[in-house]
């Protein structure tokens, strides 16, 4: 670990106006740090600041502060009630020591656990270290990610949390020298291309505030289903979140996100739009899942994360719309 | 009640006294009964003190600098930097540390895990080798000088591949009777497979650790260790020091599994920086060490073959087992431990080799040879089984021994016939139907599977001396060491039975090697070997105290022959006198103090059962059954294990509580080694990829099974007069194969390669 100074921000101007790193629950952060990944060099304590309320907003939506611990969040009565893929997303992830620690606004920029990217004696990796290589790609890949690779990163995106958050369409609330701004989830993790160092939108010193999701739909429903080799503690394997809705045996409407196989949390698009209008069977879920997983594009030990994949949301939509 | 081992006792001792003396109100009948360990408080509490929380005035911390390469040489190495760092006291390396011993070798009192000194020549054997050791101020500053060491090497590929075969080298008879192959093509049914299981990681949660303190010319360790003589006399020869000069003390093991059996280069280099610095020096080893520095079970690979007749009569039995080892080790598991007495088959043989491999000097784990080996010839009996269209446990009740066919002799006490009767009738093994995937609850496929479980029996040399005091209070002593198994307990259910005296009242003081001589704390021997010592050294003093009641004037029992005198609930009372009476004797501490003594001691030893003429002709074993249910949901492919059921005959059970525990943590370990764990070394540069908890899957609580433990508890009096086994690996030796067959009757896909994971499944 590096040297580096550490102030603690009581409003969210202070905070970004002393230009550092941010640190919410640091459960990403220092592990980082002490492997010498990040090296950051003046730390900004953010647990502070007035965002650790989960609100329900006049339009019926809901508004989670960015230091809203994980489990808060997934133990708070409204997140259960009306949108408990997201409940279930974070219990499903890391551990309760961890949750208790881990933020809403860290959670959403939690590193990969990519092997290589953790051990700087690897200097191959162009996460790290752009345009190095990847030592991943010819190594150790059975968690690697099958979806939304690149030539130059194959990481996976770890969030459990994000997934949810993908399929219920939340925005992202930031704030930065240049004022506040939102951005839609879909929008905010990009696609590793040739700048897998890259993750997000964010602008350096921007500052995530708030997530806030949108009024629960009506009448759906919504699962999260994790498959993994362990029963706890562990990053998924291949993950599903689903909200669905349907009527007289018909799916009106779903959003579908995949973890454990994404270079970023995923939606399924694809398998979405197979799906509305369609009758709710297994054969129509199948079909659905295909379609999300056609450009998969598997590494020497990952191969089975594509049907693993394809059965998990199968599963999931049964659920959703049993 | 004590346990602290140097007299100081923590504060929460009462505690301790509290909870121990309620459940042992009276001591009649306190072997065999499931006591609670009187160390449980101390460890609940954080009181215990572990190596790694001896914490001295003006302490040095020290940071091992490991090679990131798997196989090479060093071209040079810059420490400028690191010597820059604040703090740092020294850099050690092999161009200016001192040269260290190596220990005899074979020596069985001096053994070390990796016999190779750090820093001996300049060749990188396996990645993570120590290359220099920083020491600094803090451990902060340690760690940072140890990242700014610059090694430069001339790197080559290392070999790490898990595949063993092709082997092209010797192969060494490890047992055989009868014509093994001209046997085996006869037969009417065969198996022939190959089976391995992959290199696992010891993690215990307390990780290695040395505090090496020097006075003058004597050291000091508080160390992590499952053997503190054996850690004292190996030190000794590789420091060059007289044994006297040196002391291990090691009063809390936060569990080792094998893996803290013998020192490792860390101990020796943490007492070379003391010396030089003539300060304390803490060296902890880190999660991602335990991973490449300080042993693992070996990656095996085994070819079973196995004959029968058509009615499931064993006829040919051959095991050909791989282990990989180190360049620096020739490390044998001895995977065929139980294959030569398990069964009854007349022509049979055993042979193994070792592949050398860029990976640290494997490790005795829990069950060494017996597990990996067990893993494989139960797999392949279930393989027998379905080939031959026979119930599995059948075909084992067919195929019992009666005497042990590898050399001829009896069992000294062999029930492994009642363990599977009794585990398949606990389990409801009849209800069993065989065909693949035919048995379902809650709309999941169900398998059942099960397998036979052995581990050897022993007794080594032990000397406890025990003392009874003015003070009203009993203390035993020995140089062994408690790795958390309950042994403080064993020591204090013998003298509680011996004098009668409350939990309370009695010391133990264990894990410092100036006591006297006691065992190793492995292969399960630790109960059984310890018991005769502290027996006789209980009945040494009770018999001094005795006489001594007997010739003391002014007490109620003067003139007594000592021979008519008993001690009993504390006090010394005439035989014709009922015992237990508050009227009866005197208590033992008021003898003591008429005579104007401070106490009485006595010596009690026990040998080693292989110089025992009794049990020289006896084949001593204990035995086990093992039986698995497992959920699998073929459509997200999620198998979990739901049900173990496990039956074991280990001799007389001292104390169930602990015996039990020993098992159920062996059967949740099982799960581990069935489905998760597997050290996974990449093959560009051998560096354990998955170093640390996270990525390393062992069974959380949330995997463990719903877990039965039946003990027989036939007491195995050839080898000590309690007629002890030992409990601490069998319960390992049979989870993984019973999984496996699980695993097959829900699925169909028999994997004969652990773990057992999703991809192999999904071929369902
Ligand atoms: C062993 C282990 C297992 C895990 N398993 C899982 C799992 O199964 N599933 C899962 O989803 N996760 C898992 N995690 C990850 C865990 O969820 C994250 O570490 C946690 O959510 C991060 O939150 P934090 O508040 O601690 O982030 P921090 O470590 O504080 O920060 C993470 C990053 O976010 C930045 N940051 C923090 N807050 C803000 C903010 N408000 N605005 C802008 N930037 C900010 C930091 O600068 C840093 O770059 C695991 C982690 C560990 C260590
Ligand atoms: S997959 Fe990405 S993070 Fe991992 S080594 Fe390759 S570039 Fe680095």
């Amino acid at each position: 670990m590096q040297s580096f100074s550490f102030s603690k921000a009581q409003t969210v101007d202070e905070a970004t106006g002393l230009g550092g790193r941010y640190i919410g629950g640091g459960t990403t952060l220092v592990d980082l740090m002490k492997l010498d990944v990040e090296t950051p060099k003046t730390l900004v304590d953010v647990t502070g600041l007035p965002l650790a309320a989960v609100e329900k907003l006049p339009d019926g939506g809901l508004r989670i502060g960015a230091l809203v611990r994980n489990s808060d969040l997934a133990f708070d009565p409204t997140v259960k009630a009306e949108y408990a893929v997201l409940s279930e997303a974070l219990l499903s992830g890391a551990s309760a020591q961890l949750r208790n620690m881990a933020t809403t606004g860290g959670n959403l920029l939690q590193r990969t656990r990519c092997p290589y990217f953790r051990d700087t004696s690897y200097t191959n990796c162009n996460k790290r270290n752009p345009g190095s290589g990847c030592a991943a790609m010819d190594g150790h890949n059975r968690m690697m990610a099958i979806l939304g690779t690149s030539e130059d990163c194959i990481a996976t995106h770890p969030s459990d949390m994000a997934v949810a958050m993908t399929a219920l369409e939340a925005t992202v609330h930031v704030q930065g020298a240049k004022g506040k701004r939102e951005i839609a989830i879909g929008e905010f993790y990009k696609l590793p291309g040739t700048t897998p160092n890259v993750e997000n939108a964010l602008e350096p010193g921007e500052l995530i505030t708030h997530v806030t999701l949108p009024t629960p739909r009506r009448g759906s429903k919504q699962v999260y289903l994790k498959l993994r080799d362990r029963a706890s503690y562990e990053f998924a394997l291949a993950s599903a979140a689903v909200v669905a809705e349907t009527s007289g045996g018909h799916v009106r409407y779903v959003r579908v996100a995949l973890g454990g196989v994404g270079t970023r949390p995923w939606r399924a698009h694809e398998a979405e739009a197979a799906l509305v209008g369609k009758p709710a069977t297994a054969e129509h879920f199948r079909a659905a899942a295909e379609a999300a997983l056609k450009g998969a594009k598997p590494q020497t030990e990952n191969g089975f994360k594509v049907e693993l994949a394809k059965r998990c949301m199968t599963r999931a939509l049964t659920m959703a719309t049993a | 009640m004590t346990v602290s081992t140097t007299g100081t006792a923590p504060e929460t001792m009462t505690g301790a006294t509290a909870e121990a003396a309620g459940a042992a109100a009276s001591q009649h009948g306190i072997i065999g009964r499931p006591v609670a360990r009187i160390d449980g408080p101390l460890k609940t509490t954080g009181t215990a003190e572990y190596a790694g929380d001896f914490h001295l005035p003006w302490m040095a911390f020290a940071v091992p600098v490991q090679a990131t390469v798997g196989k090479g040489t060093i071209r040079s190495l810059d420490v400028t930097a690191a010597e820059a760092v604040p703090g740092v006291l020294a850099v050690l390396h092999r161009g200016n540390m001192e040269r260290l011993y190596r220990a005899v070798p074979n020596d069985p009192n001096a053994t070390v895990s990796e016999t190779r000194p750090a820093f001996e020549d300049d060749r990188i054997y396996y990645w993570g080798q120590y290359v220099a050791l920083v020491v600094a101020e803090s451990l902060e500053q340690a760690t940072a000088a140890a990242a700014v060491v610059k090694a430069e090497y001339a790197a080559e590929t290392p070999e790490v591949s898990r595949e063993l075969e092709p082997f092209a080298g010797k192969w060494n008879t490890v047992s055989t009777r009868g014509t093994v192959d001209a046997a085996f093509a006869a037969a009417a049914v065969k198996v022939d497979q190959t089976y391995g299981t992959p290199a696992e990681t010891h993690n215990p949660i307390e990780l290695h650790a040395t505090v090496a303190v020097w006075d003058g010319d004597r050291v000091t360790f508080y160390e992590s260790t499952q053997g503190v003589v054996n850690h004292r006399n190996a030190m000794a020869q590789i420091l060059g020091v007289p044994r006297e000069n040196v002391t291990v003390v090691t009063k809390f093991l936060g569990s080792g599994f094998g893996g803290k059996l013998f020192p490792w280069p860390h101990c020796a280099l943490a007492a070379v920086a003391s010396r030089k610095l003539q300060r304390p020096v803490k060296l902890v080893v880190t999660r991602t060490m335990m991973f490449s520095n300080v042993g693992h079970r070996p990656v095996t690979e085994q070819r079973f073959r196995i004959g029968a007749s058509a009615d499931g009569k064993l006829v040919a039995l051959r095991q050909d087992a791989l282990n990989h080892t180190s360049l620096v080790d020739s490390f044998d598991e001895g995977c065929g431990e139980a294959t030569g007495y398990l069964y009854s088959v007349p022509n049979l043989t055993v042979a193994s080799a070792l592949v050398g491999r860029n990976v640290g000097s494997p490790m005795a784990m829990r069950g060494p040879g017996a597990v990996p080996g067990l893993f494989a010839m139960e797999s392949a009996m279930d393989e027998l089984a379905v080939a031959l269209k026979m119930d599995p446990v059948e075909l084992r009740l067919k195929n019992d021994a009666t005497v042990d066919e590898s050399n001829g002799r009896k069992f000294s006490s062999r029930h492994l016939r009642e363990c599977l009767e009794t585990g398949s009738a606990k389990f409801g093994w009849k209800q069993r139907t065989p065909q693949v995937g035919s048995m379902r609850r809650d709309g999941k496929v169900l398998g059942w599977g099960m397998a036979a479980a052995s581990w050897g029996a022993y007794r080594f040399a032990c000397a406890t001396t025990v003392d009874l005091n003015a003070d009203g209070k009993a203390r035993v002593r020995c140089a062994t060491q408690d790795v958390g198994t309950g042994l403080y307990t064993i020591f204090a259910q013998v003298l509680a039975e011996k004098t009668g005296l409350p939990f309370e009242r009695i010391e133990v003081l264990l894990g410092d090697s100036s006591m006297p001589e006691g065992p190793l704390s492995g292969g399960s021997w630790s109960t059984a070997t310890v018991l005769p010592a502290v027996a006789e050294a209980a009945d040494g003093a009770i018999a001094s105290l005795l006489s001594i009641a007997a010739s003391t004037p002014g007490t109620p029992l003067a003139g007594a022959d000592a021979k008519t005198l008993r001690m009993t609930e504390g006090r010394v009372h005439r035989a014709t006198e009922s015992a237990g009476l508050p009227s009866a004797g005197v208590p033992f501490e008021a003898v003591l103090q008429a005579a104007r003594l401070n106490g009485v001691s006595a010596d009690g030893r026990s040998g080693s059962v292989f110089e025992d003429p009794k049990a020289r002709d006896l084949s001593m074993h204990s035995f086990g059954a093992q039986f698995a249910e497992v959920e699998w949901e073929p459509e997200i492919a999620r198998l979990r294990v739901s049900r173990v059921v496990t039956v074991i005959d280990a001799g007389r059970i001292i104390n169930p509580r602990a015996g039990a525990n020993q098992i159920r943590g062996a059967v949740v370990m099982g799960v581990g080694m069935a489905l998760l764990e597997e050290t996974v070394y990449d093959r560009r540069n051998g560096q354990p990829i998955n170093g640390n908890l996270a990525d390393y899957l062992m069974a959380t609580s949330a995997d463990a099974p719903e877990i039965d433990v039946t003990f027989l508890d036939y007491p195995d009096f050839a080898l000590n007069s309690y007629g002890a086994r030992g409990i601490g690996e069998i319960g390992l030796a049979g989870v993984a194969p019973a999984i496996a067959s699980a695993v097959y009757h829900a699925t169909g896909v028999r994997v004969r390669k652990l773990p057992i994971r999703i991809e192999d499944l999904m071929q369902a």
